[in-house]
């Protein structure tokens, strides 16, 4: 990408990824964890998919979630019964300043997504960097993502996996 | 049609007070002449801004949701432009109004592709068969060119109609590319309006290119039951000399068949193509293979199985003539919007030009003129094919085992895979002795070697590949159903009111190029979807020929499992990328000959009928060129919604609608005049799917539209409910917004549904007579 902006902040330790989570002392206001379908297709150890991780955060952190595409299935066969919505129709409603949220709340100012095909995430971090900059990004994904605001760099899928399990033992519930 | 004939005055001898001029030839404009009785309508040849309105009531609907994928601006020497942050550029741009400058520049090279390939057909076959060569489809097809005659006002009847239509497009494309420059148009809405003006401009150059060459060459028109053709990397007979076309003109193909065939070569020499141009050699002769879409081009060139390469224009690698001196076969371009650096030798004798090719004097060539081509090609691989003996660089086993050993794992080819396939972990399986591993991502690979370049070690990571699945490669032998060209009238007469009235579910069409997030395999599993659940499904370019390259449960290809007609549960190829046009052709079609709108330049009319009633939806799921951008945004501006796979939406834009904003379904009753609540249907215009399954789901919710009967409309539910349920395990949440009265709830679903809207408060609403034009209300 042809860019003038800084890219996105490593996030070198998971542990600030819990921080701003935790509930207890949590620094998001409204944040969304969203889910992609790339995250029940990907296994990080022996039985256990990036979808199962994803719950751990869900459950630990009290997080509200979206789950895109068939993603819903793997979340509601794990007892997570999440918000349904494709990512693109996500995207939009993120971008517009008046919407209340899957649940009426109000908006969400920081937003992680995890389980996505690189490119269309990118795209979609485009989106949000250009036209909705009061929502912070954060890419829980395997590759970096220059358009987010905290992205990992690219990792090995164990690297990944340390680094999930970090964010969830972070977690103070 | 409108205008006939040039008039040529030919003087042998004229003396004036000038002097004396000897062999004066004078050629004297079109004279209009018309038997074409129809009323003429409001849109003929529409100007940029003549269909403005009616864009812009889509766009209020459907909002373009932009993602820039470069947030600067280098176009003009003020930049390069910060335009982040709400930043404008020197010329006032800010990045919202960019990123739909950027996206009209792609449909303009997009419709320009098409409008040149059109172009060089038309006046090569004017030429050739003469200007009055008669465009004839045949007895079952009445409506030749619904596009042209929508958008053009005219009734093609001969070759040189088709120059009538094509000025008007290289009119277009003019305007259109102006706008894009520094300090004109500045409002994004207004590019959005350009982008489907350049969309609808493109379908009209690819019916003109298509109508030309299927006259002129004698291609299948409309024939349901169209032959099969042989498909794959191991359908070419390697003992033969190989002659390998790839691109999309056949005019340089259709003349080496010629020559084969009157010099009764045809079963000595073998010849293949890739891309578009395979398809059309199919459509012209029994003899000719396809290799493969455009994915498989560099991988085959490896091969050195083709012993000269025919290139003609449009999805070409640019490294052609590279890769092919690296197998030392010789190369002839023959298009001027691709000339390599190669010498021009249209002028000089064929004997020649063989010799120097054959010797390996030169590389290459540039011959512009399809005869030559016609005589030049078999000749040179012929004499060739005994030299090279096949010469490839695809590395031996015991090579590749070698070279996977140095991968030191550093994860840059995969880094570079726009797929992200896991080449690292393959070759480093490679280097172990296990090929497995590499040998599956051939399935997925989509032929782009930017690993290769990616790679500090400089393993030829392509070719690795290609050693790894050599097996599955030579065994690559499918059948595909040779491209039929137009739907016939009488398909459409069939088929017009169970569309119309919602009971064949939709219309979903296969198109775009091989560029799949997860291989061609998922573009035949959703055919087979919408096939066995009664839809009709078409086909063309790529996809088409990916959709052949795999079998079903059954052992067959879905062109040999299912019938080629235009009808429920059926599969109809109309060909290579121009075939596109009787894709959307088809809808105005139904337009004409179900409800017998008239279409003589009554383009908003006919896209008003075809948003609000006929219930076809396209999936793009490999996007890459620019015409693919160019042809969605023609089928947008008729209102059929568009899907896209993950790669799409790196051009930057969407357009979305929202369901949950009333206000912006609302229509007016015909009957009535009232604005009525309508619901979204269809909720999007451009949409990205994140997966194949995601696609499958929104297909079936994007060819519900507010005219479907109740019995229709349930159907449509039905499959909704149906996938959404298998790969989302749940009933879908938006029903309430779906569902217009109780009849609309399948019986079999009755109970579960009603409880859903119960629990989303719905109120039962009204079906109208849907229309977005005022003046289309009925007076009294």
């Amino acid at each position: 990408m042809s860019s003038t902006q800084s890219s996105a902040f490593v996030i070198s330790k998971p542990d600030m990824i819990s921080a701003m989570l935790s509930t207890k002392v949590r620094r998001a206001r409204r944040p969304l964890l969203v889910i992609g379908h790339e995250a029940e297709e990907t296994e990080l150890e022996k039985g256990k998919k990036v979808i199962d991780y994803a719950v751990k955060i869900v459950n630990k952190g009290n997080l509200t979630v979206v789950a895109t595409s068939q993603a819903l299935r793997g979340l509601v066969k794990r007892g997570v019964h999440p918000a349904s919505m494709n990512l693109v129709d996500l995207i939009q409603r993120l971008s517009d300043p008046g919407w209340k949220g899957v649940d009426g709340k109000g908006g969400y100012d920081i937003v992680l997504f995890l389980g996505f095909p690189r490119e269309l995430l990118s795209q979609a971090l485009s989106t949000l960097r250009h036209f909705a900059p009061r929502v912070k990004t954060i890419s829980l994904d395997r590759y970096y993502q220059s358009n987010a605001d905290w992205s990992f760099l690219n990792l090995s899928i164990t690297k990944w996996r340390d680094n999930l399990a970090s964010i969830v033992s972070g977690l103070r519930g | 049609m409108a205008r006939k004939s040039l008039r040529t005055l030919k003087v042998d001898e004229l003396a004036t007070d000038f002097g004396t001029v000897k062999g004066l030839e004078v050629t004297i404009g079109r004279v209009i002449e018309e038997a074409w009785t129809a009323p003429v309508g409001p849109n003929a040849f529409p100007s940029v801004t003549d269909l403005r309105n009616w864009d812009l009531r889509l766009l209020k609907r459907y909002k373009p949701l932009y993602a820039p994928f470069s947030d600067v601006c280098d176009f003009c020497t003020y930049g390069k432009c910060d335009l982040t942050k709400g930043k404008r550029g020197a010329c006032g741009i800010d990045l919202r109004t960019q990123t739909s400058r950027r996206a009209l520049l792609t449909a303009v090279i997009g419709a320009s592709t098409h409008a040149g390939h059109a172009r060089h057909l038309v006046s090569h076959l004017i030429e050739k068969y003469g200007r009055d060569h008669p465009i004839d489809l045949g007895n079952l097809i009445d409506v030749e060119a619904p596009i042209i005659r929508t958008v053009c006002g005219i009734r093609p009847r001969v070759l040189e109609d088709l120059e009538i239509a094509l000025d008007y497009v290289e009119e277009q494309i003019t305007h259109l590319l102006a706008a894009t420059a520094t300090g004109q148009e500045g409002d994004h809405l207004d590019f959005e309006s350009k982008i489907l003006h350049a969309g609808m401009i493109d379908s009209v150059a690819m019916e003109a290119a298509d109508l030309a060459q299927i006259s002129a060459y004698g291609f299948p028109r409309g024939d349901p039951e169209a032959p099969l053709a042989e498909i794959g990397f191991g359908t070419v007979d390697i003992k033969k000399p190989v002659i390998m076309c790839v691109g999309h003109n056949v005019a340089p193909g259709h003349e080496i068949m010629g020559y084969l065939k009157r010099n009764d070569l045809e079963k000595r020499v073998e010849v293949c193509g890739l891309c578009c141009t395979a398809h059309d050699l199919t459509r012209h002769s029994d003899h000719a293979k396809i290799v493969g879409p455009i994915s498989q081009q560099l991988r085959f060139i490896r091969s050195g199985v083709a012993d000269v390469m025919v290139l003609d224009e449009q999805c070409i690698r640019t490294d052609s003539l590279i890769e092919a001196r690296r197998v030392k076969a010789p190369v002839i371009a023959t298009s001027d919007k691709m000339c390599l650096g190669l010498p021009d030798r249209t002028a000089d004798p064929t004997d020649e030009i063989v010799e120097d090719l054959m010797s390996g004097r030169m590389p290459g060539v540039l011959i512009l003129d399809p005869d030559k081509i016609g005589e030049v090609a078999p000749q040179v691989a012929i004499q060739v094919a005994p030299k090279r003996k096949k010469f490839k660089v695809i590395p031996s086993k015991a090579e590749l085992i070698s070279m996977a050993k140095r991968c030191n794992l550093c994860g840059r080819c995969r880094e570079a895979c726009g797929i992200d396939l896991a080449i690292d972990e393959a070759t480093h399986a490679a280097g172990r002795g296990d090929l497995a591993p590499l040998a599956n991502l051939y399935e997925y690979c989509v032929g782009c070697a930017r690993c290769e370049y990616a790679c500090p070690l400089n393993l030829p990571l392509l070719s690795m590949m290609e050693k790894a699945a050599e097996k599955r490669l030579k065994e690559e032998r499918y059948r595909i159903r040779v491209g039929r060209g137009p739907i016939l009238d009488t398909e459409i007469r069939e088929v017009g009111a169970p569309i119309v009235l919602g009971e064949i579910p939709g219309v979903i069409a296969f198109a775009g190029c091989a560029n799949y997030p997860h291989g061609g395999r998922e573009v035949a599993e959703m055919c087979e979807e919408f096939i066995k659940r009664k839809y009709i499904v078409v086909s063309s370019g790529c996809s088409a020929m990916s959709i052949a390259l795999c079998r079903n449960g059954e052992g067959k290809t879905l062109y040999e499992a299912y019938p080629g007609a235009f009808d429920a549960s059926c599969l109809a190829n109309t060909g290579s990328c121009v075939s596109n046009a009787h894709i959307i052709g088809s809808a105005i079609k139904i337009a004409a000959i179900f409800a017998r709108r008239n279409l003589r330049s009554n383009y908003e009319e006919i896209a008003d009928y075809i948003t609000n009633r006929v219930g076809a939806a396209g999936i793009i799921w490999g996007t890459m060129s620019q015409k693919a951008f160019a042809i969605a945004a023609g089928a947008c501006r008729l209102g059929i919604p568009i899907i896209l796979g993950p790669q799409g939406w790196k051009y930057g834009r969407l357009l979305l609608g929202r369901k949950e904003n009333k206000k912006d379904w609302y229509a007016y009753d015909a009957r009535t005049g009232k604005e009525m609540y309508i619901g979204p249907a269809p909720e999007h215009l451009y949409y990205a799917a994140e997966s194949k399954e995601e696609a499958m789901v929104m297909a079936t919710k994007l060819c519900m539209r507010p005219n479907d009967t109740t019995k229709g409309r349930a159907i449509k539910i039905t499959n909704y409910v149906d996938l959404h349920k298998r790969f989302y395990g749940t009933l879908p949440d938006d029903l309430h917004t779906l569902v217009r009265t109780k009849a609309d709830v399948p019986i079999t679903m009755k109970d579960e549904i009603l409880k859903a809207l119960k629990e989303s408060k719905w109120k039962e609403g009204r079906i109208i007579d849907p229309t977005l034009l005022h003046r289309l209300v009925r007076k009294g």
